[in-house]
This record gives C-alpha cells, structure tokens and sequence, in this order.
C-alpha cells in the first residue's frame, strides 16, 4: 500500500504513460481501418492480414504469407512485397511489438489479467512457454497437408480484427474463449504461452535493434511491480539481477510494451537502442 | 538420481507433453478444416478466383476485394458460417455479381486468390445458371416471363430463347429459356430476378451443374470436322450380306434396290 501511495504522487499520466499511449496505438489503428467503412475515409482499406494504406502502400502479415506459402502457393502479388515491408518494421522496432501495440487480442488478456489481479485468482494450470512456438510448426505443417491455410479458421487474432472491421458474426466466441482461459485457467496463456502470431514475431524480434534497458538496475528495490505487469516475467530476472553482463533485455520474447517502465518506482528501465 | 538426470527427465516428459498436446490441438484443427473447406452450393466466389483446393491456399482473408467491390454484394465469412472464415463469397439471390469493366475485387487481390490474368470480365466462371425446375418455371407453364433472359448481361449468348409448341393449350409457343455455359459467368443475375418464391433459375459450381462425357468418347461430327473430311472413307467396299439386285450407295441413298425383278407398285406383281 506503500508504494501504492507514493505512485499516486508521481501523477496518474507519468504511471500510466506508456499503456495509455499503447492504448492509443491499438485503437487508433483499429479507427484507421473502421473510418473507411463508417464515414467513407478510405485510408487504409484490409485488414491486418493485408492491407492497402493510401492506395499505395502494401502491409501484410508475413505468418499468413508464409502459410500459404507452406499450403502450396506461391505469389508474385503485392503481399510479397506487404509482407516485407512489415518484417522489415518489426525486426527494427522489435518483433512482439505486434502484440502489445497492434493486436487487439491484447486488450482482452490484458484485461483478463487485470480481472484476475483484481479478484486475487493465483490458481492456474501452468503452461510450457514454449508451446507457442510448437504452434507455429503446427500450423505451418498442417497447411501442406490439408493444402489449405489451416490456422486462419481459429485465429482469434485476425478473428476479432476482421469481426471488428467487417463484421463480428459468432467470432466473439473465440474472443470470450481466450478471455476465459487467460482469466479463470491460466495466467497470461493466450498471449505468453500458445498463441502462434506472437511467437512468429517473437522469432522475427531476434535481430530488433530497439530494446528495453534496465540501465538503473542497481537501484532496483525489489517492489516487484515489474513483475506483476510483466506479459512475460521470466525475462526480467536475469537482467535485474545481474545474471546477464547486458543491462538489455534481449529476449525477443519482450512485447517492447513499456508496462515497466511505467511501474518502477526508481526509474530502472527506459527504452533504447541495442547498441 | 542426479541432477542433471532430473532435468533431463522433466524435459523430455514436458516436451512429450507439448507436442501431444499441440497435436490433439492440429487433429482437432485438420478435421474443422475439412468440414470447413466444403462450400455450400449457394456460395459463390468473387470472379477469377481459383479452383475451390487452390484458392483455401492462396487466399489470406484480408477483405480487400470486399472493400474495392463498388457495389458492396461481397462479404466475408464468419466463423458460424459453412463457408472458410474470412473469406470472400456472394450469394445470388440476394446481391450478384455486377460484372465490372474493370474488375476492381480481382486488382485488389494481394496475392492472386483472385486470378490476376483475368481482364475481361465475361470470362469469368463463378458458376453457372441452371434451370434448376421446368415444372414451377413460368416459362415452362406457357407464361412470356422471360425475366431471366431480359436481365442477363452477356445478352442473347448465356440465355436464349427457345421456341416450343404449346401443346397443352394447342395454339400458343413456349419462349423456353436455355443456358449455354460458353458465355454464362455465373454472375447470379438471373437467380436474382427470377420472380417466383423461389427462384427456378440458380447458380450452382460447376461441379454440380456440368456433366461429364468420359474422356473415351468422341463425337464423330467434330470429329470430322476436325480432320477436313469423313473420317470412315466413303471409298471403301464393303461386303454387306445384302438380298440379290440390293445395293448400299456409301453417298446419299443407303440401301436401294437396283434393277429389282420387282416393280415399285405391288400390283403389278400380283398382275403378272
């Protein structure tokens, strides 16, 4: 309760500034692609599968390019290049930066995280981290052999986007089903465990050149907050207690979300460069 | 048991149990795929796009094409539908195809779902008409409806009109409409004006509205005109058992009858 007080006296935008502009972010491109259908504003036109902005420029995400890929289709369209131009993005800015600043599923397990803190919920059926990413072989494998991109029938993901932009039908389903399994099953296993768009980022965020850094962490009083809000604790250990020589957090695991440095009391983290 | 051998052992039974259980997770998937590949009969694709099979690989569920149909008769599949979530169909009863110039959902395709190296747009096959029921169709009870034929696009080719004797009532003509799959787009036009409850004109995929020949059979009038001439020489003999005085002319006659003993009228013979 403590420490509780003394955030309250760093001011509620200093704590909270870099969710809200996170927030912002996520809403603010889920608005890009609803003004064209609401008001006639045709700026981006798609959906974060692909999409078209100013009729010029091309954004696709590679996972799905690489399914089909993987399903027997090979393309010379504009995904190609859309496709590029995203890797290239995410692997500068950090690959998980999809998660915690695009992907609106992350609205939803936020908030079921915070549900569960709220409501004291410490039960909950532990889950490799590693699953993820036995996902993505998945669903990369059952392409080839359905010849068909497999994952995108149950991708929440591009589910809840596509519902929110083209019309929801019954994918709210797969959004209450993630909720309820981040809430009342297990802590923080959609985005941190299974889901398989996040581990491809995380694989594309190996070679990220923005990084948070823990440059201050001799001053870290073990309070824990970061942890608390961490989408993906583990990484945090062996940077805050001098395990690693590195004061970065180079697990591309890392959402890039900013959560910590919003929390920490002494100001142990901020946001850089790698180098 | 040491530590090491602990550790070992906590991997390998925690990697056995992530892989079966991303498994059961991939069976449960592949068998949801494929109850969800199976398009119903009344969803169509957007013109140019790929054969069923081909187009579930290609096709990234953006809904670009959706966004740059300018009459909005595209949607994307939702996930209680019996079409692939997130792709792109229309239904021609309620909205068709409107057949642009221009094509503007197969430009918008990123990735070539939608064939690109369709440029006109009367090639297109998103199905085809198929008068699905001469019992109910007015057409066919004797009424001039034609409504089918009016509103079809690739005018007078995909629809025409046939001329039936009436033979019910004795004295008027039936204005049959008859679909020829060369021309017909499947554009769905046609399901959408016909004016009855329900529609006795319907787009299906080809796959149910075409027969198929075999491959073993050949048709001896394209045949021949294939190869300039009759294929069976018109030249060649042929001993036929025929009655004596009978001959077979190859040319025009058939079977005639050469200095018959007999005369053409009966009497005669009765006569002599």
């Amino acid at each position: 309760m403590d420490s509780e007080k003394q955030k309250n006296k760093r001011g509620f935008l200093k704590e909270n500034k870099w969710l809200i502009m996170r927030r912002l972010s996520q809403v603010l491109i889920l608005l890009l692609f609803l003004i064209g259908p609401w008001f006639g504003v045709w700026i981006v036109k798609g959906s974060l599968a692909s999409s078209l902005t100013l009729d010029f420029l091309p954004l696709t995400d590679p996972f799905i390019l690489l399914q089909s890929v993987f399903a027997g289709f090979i393309t010379d369209g504009k995904a190609v290049m859309g496709a590029g131009i995203v890797l290239v993005f995410y692997a500068i800015v950090g690959g998980r930066v999809y998660c915690s600043w695009v992907c609106p599923v992350n609205i939803v397990t936020d908030a079921a995280h915070w549900l569960r803190h709220k409501l004291n919920i410490t039960g909950s059926v532990p889950l490799d981290k590693n699953i993820r990413f036995w996902v993505v072989v998945l669903s990369l494998m059952l392409a080839p052999i359905t010849g068909m991109i497999v994952w995108e029938l149950v991708n929440p993901v591009t589910m809840l986007f596509r519902g929110l932009v083209f019309g929801l039908g019954f994918a709210w389903v797969f959004v209450v089903a993630v909720f309820l399994l981040d809430f009342a099953i297990s802590q923080r296993a959609w985005c941190g465990k299974l889901c398989p768009v996040g581990a491809f980022y995380n694989l594309v965020g190996k070679v990220s050149l923005i990084k948070v850094n823990a440059f201050n962490r001799d001053d870290c009083d073990d309070c824990m907050d970061c942890y608390q809000v961490c989408p993906e604790p583990q990484i945090l250990k062996p940077v805050l207690k001098g395990e690693s020589k590195s004061t970065l957090i180079n697990d591309s695991a890392c959402t890039n979300c900013g959560r910590c440095i919003d929390v920490c009391e002494p100001k142990v983290f901020k946001i850089g460069w790698r180098f | 048991m040491t530590k090491e051998e602990k550790a070992r052992r906590k991997f390998i039974s925690d990697t056995i149990k992530t892989v079966c259980g991303v498994s059961l997770l991939g069976m449960g998937a592949g068998l949801y795929s494929n109850s969800a590949s199976s398009l119903p009969a009344d969803i169509l694709r957007p013109p140019g796009a790929l054969k069923e099979n081909d187009f579930l690989s290609a096709c990234i569920r953006c809904g670009l094409c959706v966004r740059d149909c300018p009459y909005n008769m595209l949607f994307l599949g939702k996930p209680e539908q019996k079409v692939a979530t997130g792709t792109p169909y229309f239904i021609a009863r309620t909205k068709p195809c409107e057949m642009c110039d221009d094509i503007p959902c197969v430009k918008a395709c990123p990735t070539g779902a939608l064939d690109h190296s369709l440029t006109n747009i009367d090639d297109s096959r998103m199905g085809l008409a198929v008068l699905v029921d001469q019992e109910t169709c007015l057409a066919f009870l004797g009424l001039r409806c034609e409504v089918c034929y009016q509103v079809c696009p690739i005018a007078d080719k995909a629809i025409t009109l046939e001329k039936q004797h009436n033979i019910r009532s004795g004295r008027h003509s039936l204005f049959l409409p008859r679909v020829h799959s060369d021309y017909c787009t499947g554009c769905g036009k046609c399901e959408q004006a016909c004016v009855m409850a329900e529609p006795a004109i319907k787009i299906l995929p080809h796959r149910l509205a075409k027969g198929h020949i075999g491959d073993h059979y050949r048709l001896g009038w394209q045949e021949k005109e294939k190869a300039g001439g009759s294929l069976v020489s018109p030249d060649a003999k042929r001993e036929y058992n025929l009655p004596e005085g009978v001959v077979y002319d190859y040319e025009t006659g058939g079977v005639t009858e050469k200095d018959s003993p007999f005369s053409k009228n009966p009497m005669d013979t009765l006569n002599k």
